[in-house]
């Protein structure tokens, strides 16, 4: 079973954190892999919040060839980040010889382009690349968007932080939205693409458990958007289908429970709203699962939510102080970021419900 | 003594051949009254015994009439097998056996100058099904853990009506931040997965038609079940059609167009909306034949509900006029849908064939949203009449050619956006769940059936050939017949009573396959949930192959 975790403060945030969120809850997972998402960038990237940043794991040459993509399309490099790595021996970690944050500005012509015209251009570059860099494994694209880096490694989560390292606290790289999981995938291949969290289009989602409805969610994204690929995990549903609801309907996120956990016939008849609940339920029916899971995500505004199946057979809490909301699997993880919090605070999500924190950390509770 | 003409028919030339015991026979008279095709016959025997009295022998001689029962010998009144005689003899002493040697293929069609008729279903390939040879494979464990049948519940409800892709929903974000619905959508019924499928009021007895219209209703009003029940070409009775059990039923509008005067004159009145149309372009087990109604059957009732006089009536293969799906089925969809005011969802049957595909695919586009509901049909259905040669030879297999129309589905990124619903020889061994079960992994929405409600009423016909009389009515079980003493025989209470507990029993099995594999709704599409262990059904159906 995975682990997931996530942190959302008003304070720029070092993934130490994370690592220590995610490091009190070990038992729960086996070691084979650490991934991240950071959201609304502090330390080096903080001046660049408005340009995209790729977040690269490559060889030498899927270097190359992902720069002269970028360089191709009109891109131009602001800031290079190359994180100091410790390759001490006896570290249990399965590293690429690159791992690469690069901030670029837009091509000229692109530069007073609508936002939404921009938002297209990179994921059509990320989705570019990660063809481009497929072969022989030249490199892996996580993200390619403003505010965003990614990191995903293979191995032990310690030996990761201590490659990386993260276990110093350090005011260079931080954000306020961390999202974590320690775990590499095990439903399908082990790729490095698999493990979570996933991200599009400013849109990030993790998960612990599984999809059941995998092949028919899997079946009807394909046909839903270009960026809906790769689907090395089942737990990619979950990110696709929330930006499928969220952006390309356009629909609160409050909706987003209603198409994965649609309420049983019985409970839809009774409700006010029942023709658009109905509506969505038979119109989404490929995009509902069925199986064991919670769902953290994030919003491009990097609201942080948390929801869970519709029988509440995976365990997720929230707990909160003044400035930092932790959502982990465990609450032995907040317990290590947020010792002095009060605990009887604490918020034990219910099945039919999404917990949704803004960015003043007010936190919203909405009962499906 | 008479010339023996080797030409005659006798027994030996028939499908089936009468096994009489005359010392067990008390000539009760059972057998010959109870037999609907005058099969056998009473008869005189002169039979002579040899007997001496003397204490020596001293043979003597006499002669006596014996009264026997015998086999007709008669190509019109043959026996077929239905054993009704053995049902009702006291003394095990006469019943049905198969003749392998059977020459009724030929002499029929010798004697008689016109093909075999036969109601029932098909009588070849009587192999190891299809679906017999999937299992359900993907059994939820640690990780996805399985869910409990009797504590957890499940939603069994299949749509019915069509669905809009979510971008064409007619939705806007209200300000207090919720969907707010801004025109109308196209009517959608959530019904039980399993609509008892169509069958006419003139293919069944007045008895049979109502006992399976009153399961329905109980269906619906005790046990909570939104079953829906077919009405099948025809039409039905005026006062069920202003009655509130119309909800209940889908009309079904076929190539004769039968009884349809009736239902466009009653519709000022009807207090409720039919569950929906259902036009039929085809059926599987006749694909490209015509229905066909003997006049034998065309009773009273019968002809004033569809308005016909007493005679052969012919459904014709497909309804006349229609010359392109393009233009022809839309303008049908358009009038009905119109002429219920856009509120009943209108769905097309049609009969699995290689075809089939194509036709849906044509139906996906839909431009104007009317579509309701793709019924696909396979050769294993049953029919009340058909030519021999059609019911045997013609047609398509379902579940492969369901699995196709999936798939293209699929392909173009519409699936569940016309509701599949597929039949056609499912519930053959009895076990309609699993068999429901594995098509919706396969992709159908819902299945529908008519030949196993008959098989629930007491219908003694199977596949090999038994009884199969449908067309003749002269139904021993009073199921599809009008004569008044064989549909006296049915008792439509006890009917209805098993159709009731069938779907109950049904209902619970259904959830005893979802839990497994993880499901509180309906598996439609998860053939990652199927296995099978023949590699070229696996690779055809492109589910796992297991060995």
């Amino acid at each position: 079973m995975c682990r997931i975790g996530a942190i959302k403060s008003l304070n720029y945030v070092h993934p130490s954190q994370a690592l220590l969120l995610m490091q009190s809850q070990q038992k729960g997972h086996d070691n084979s892999g650490f991934a991240m998402v950071m959201h609304d960038l502090g330390g080096i990237f903080e001046s660049y919040k408005h340009l995209p940043t790729l977040s690269l794991a490559c060889t030498d040459e899927g270097l190359k060839v992902a720069e002269d993509i970028l360089h191709a399309a009109g891109f131009s490099r602001v800031l290079q980040w190359v994180p100091e790595t410790n390759d001490q021996p006896g570290l249990d970690i399965n590293a690429m010889p690159n791992y690469v944050f690069e901030t670029f500005d837009y091509p000229k012509h692109y530069r007073k382009a609508e936002q939404k015209e921009k938002e297209e251009l990179l994921l059509d570059m990320r989705l570019k690349l990660r063809r481009a860099l497929e072969k022989d494994e030249m490199g892996f694209v996580y993200s390619f968007w403003p505010d965003v880096v990614t990191l995903k490694e293979i191995g032990d989560p310690r030996d990761i932080g201590t490659y990386f390292n993260l276990w110093e606290p350090d005011n260079k790289f931080t954000a306020r939205v961390i999202t974590a999981q320690c775990r590499q995938n095990t439903n399908y291949d082990i790729v490095r693409y698999a493990a979570h969290p996933f991200f599009l289009q400013g849109y990030t989602a993790l998960a612990n458990g599984e999809n059941t409805f995998y092949l028919k969610n899997v079946e009807a994204q394909r046909k839903m958007h270009r960026g809906y690929i790769g689907f090395e995990s089942d737990s990619q549903c979950f990110l696709y289908t929330l930006h499928y609801v969220h952006r390309e309907l356009g629909w609160p996120l409050r909706y987003y429970k209603h198409v994965i956990t649609p309420l049983p016939f019985e409970d839809i008849e009774r409700r006010e709203d029942k023709d658009q609940l109905l509506a969505i339920r038979q119109s989404l029916a490929h995009l509902e699962i069925n199986g064991p899971n919670t769902i953290i995500g994030v919003l491009p505004d990097n609201t942080l939510f948390t929801c869970c199946d519709a029988k509440k057979l995976r365990p997720v809490v929230v707990g909160r102080s003044a400035d930092t909301v932790v959502i982990s699997s465990e609450v032995c993880g907040i317990n290590e970021v947020l010792p002095d919090r009060d605990w009887e605070t604490d918020i034990y999500p219910h099945e039919r419900e999404i917990v949704a924190v803004d960015s003043n950390l007010e936190v919203q509770r909405w009962r499906q | 003594m008479e010339t023996m003409k080797v030409q005659n028919v006798t027994p030996n030339d028939l499908p089936w051949k009468i096994r009489y015991d005359a010392s067990r026979c008390t000539l009760c008279g059972s057998c010959v009254a109870a037999c609907s095709f005058r099969a056998i016959e009473p008869k005189v025997e002169r039979r002579r015994m040899v007997f001496s009295e003397s204490e020596f022998p001293e043979p003597k001689q006499r002669f006596s009439a014996v009264p026997v029962i015998r086999q007709a010998h008669s190509i019109k009144n043959y026996c077929r097998g239905c054993g009704i005689c053995e049902k009702v003899c006291p003394n095990d002493a006469i019943g049905p056996q198969r003749n392998i040697d059977t020459r009724h293929p030929i002499v029929t069609r010798c004697l008689g100058g016109d093909s075999i008729k036969r109601g029932g279903r098909k009588n070849l390939e009587a192999t190891t099904r299809t679906l017999d040879k999937l299992r359900v494979g993907r059994i939820s464990q640690m990780t996805d853990p399985s869910l409990d049948a009797q504590r957890h519940t499940f939603d069994l409800l299949a749509p019915f009506g069509r669905i809009l892709p979510p971008k064409k929903l007619p939705f806007g974000v209200g300000p207090e931040g919720l969907l707010e619905s801004k025109d109308q959508a196209p009517p959608v019924r959530w019904i039980y997965p399993v609509i008892i499928g169509d069958m006419s009021i003139g293919a069944l007895s007045w008895r049979m038609w109502e006992a399976v219209a009153m399961a329905t209703a109980y269906l619906n009003e005790e046990c909570g079940l939104p079953v829906r029940m077919c009405s099948g070409e025809g039409g039905m009775p005026v006062r069920l059609l202003k009655s509130r059990y119309l909800k209940y039923m889908i009309l079904q509008i076929a190539s004769g167009h039968f009884g349809w005067n009736r239902i466009a004159k009653a519709m000022p009145h009807m207090t409720e909306d039919p569950a929906g149309v259902l036009i039929k372009i085809g059926q599987g087990a006749k694909p490209g034949d015509g229905g066909l109604l003997m006049a034998q059957k065309v009773a009273e009732h019968i002809q004033s509900i569809r308005g016909v006089p007493k005679a052969d009536l012919l459904s014709p293969p497909n309804h006349q006029g229609l010359y392109s799906i393009e233009e022809s089925v839309q303008k049908m969809f358009l009038s009905f849908n119109a002429a219920f005011k856009f509120r009943v969802p209108v769905a097309i049957k049609v009969a699995a064939s290689a075809t089939s595909v194509s036709v849906f695919n044509n139906l996906v586009r839909d431009p104007y949203n009317i579509v309701g509901g793709f019924f696909l049909d396979g050769i294993d259905g049953g029919t009340g009449a058909a030519h021999e040669v059609s019911l045997d030879h013609t047609g398509h297999p379902i579940v492969s050619k369901l699995r196709d129309c999936y798939l293209a589905a699929v392909t173009q990124g519409r699936q569940g956006q016309i509701p599949l619903w597929a039949a056609g020889g499912l519930g053959k061994t009895g076990d309609l769940a699993a068999d429901a079960f594995k098509m919706m992994c396969l992709g159908a929405n819902g299945v529908f059936t008519g030949k196993l409600i008959l098989q629930m009423a007491g219908c003694v016909g199977n596949d090999m050939g038994r009884c199969n009389a449908c067309n003749t009515g002269l139904c021993p079980v009073g199921i599809t017949t009008q004569e008044p003493a064989l549909v006296h025989r049915l008792d439509p209470e006890k009917v209805a009573q098993n159709i009731v507990n069938y779907f109950l029993a049904m209902d619970q099995e259904f959830k005893k396959l979802m839990a497994p594999i993880g499901n509180s709704s309906l598996p439609v599409g998860r053939s990652d949930a199927l296995i099978s262990t023949d590699k070229a059904v696996a690779e055809r159906l492109q589910i796992q192959y297991v060995c």
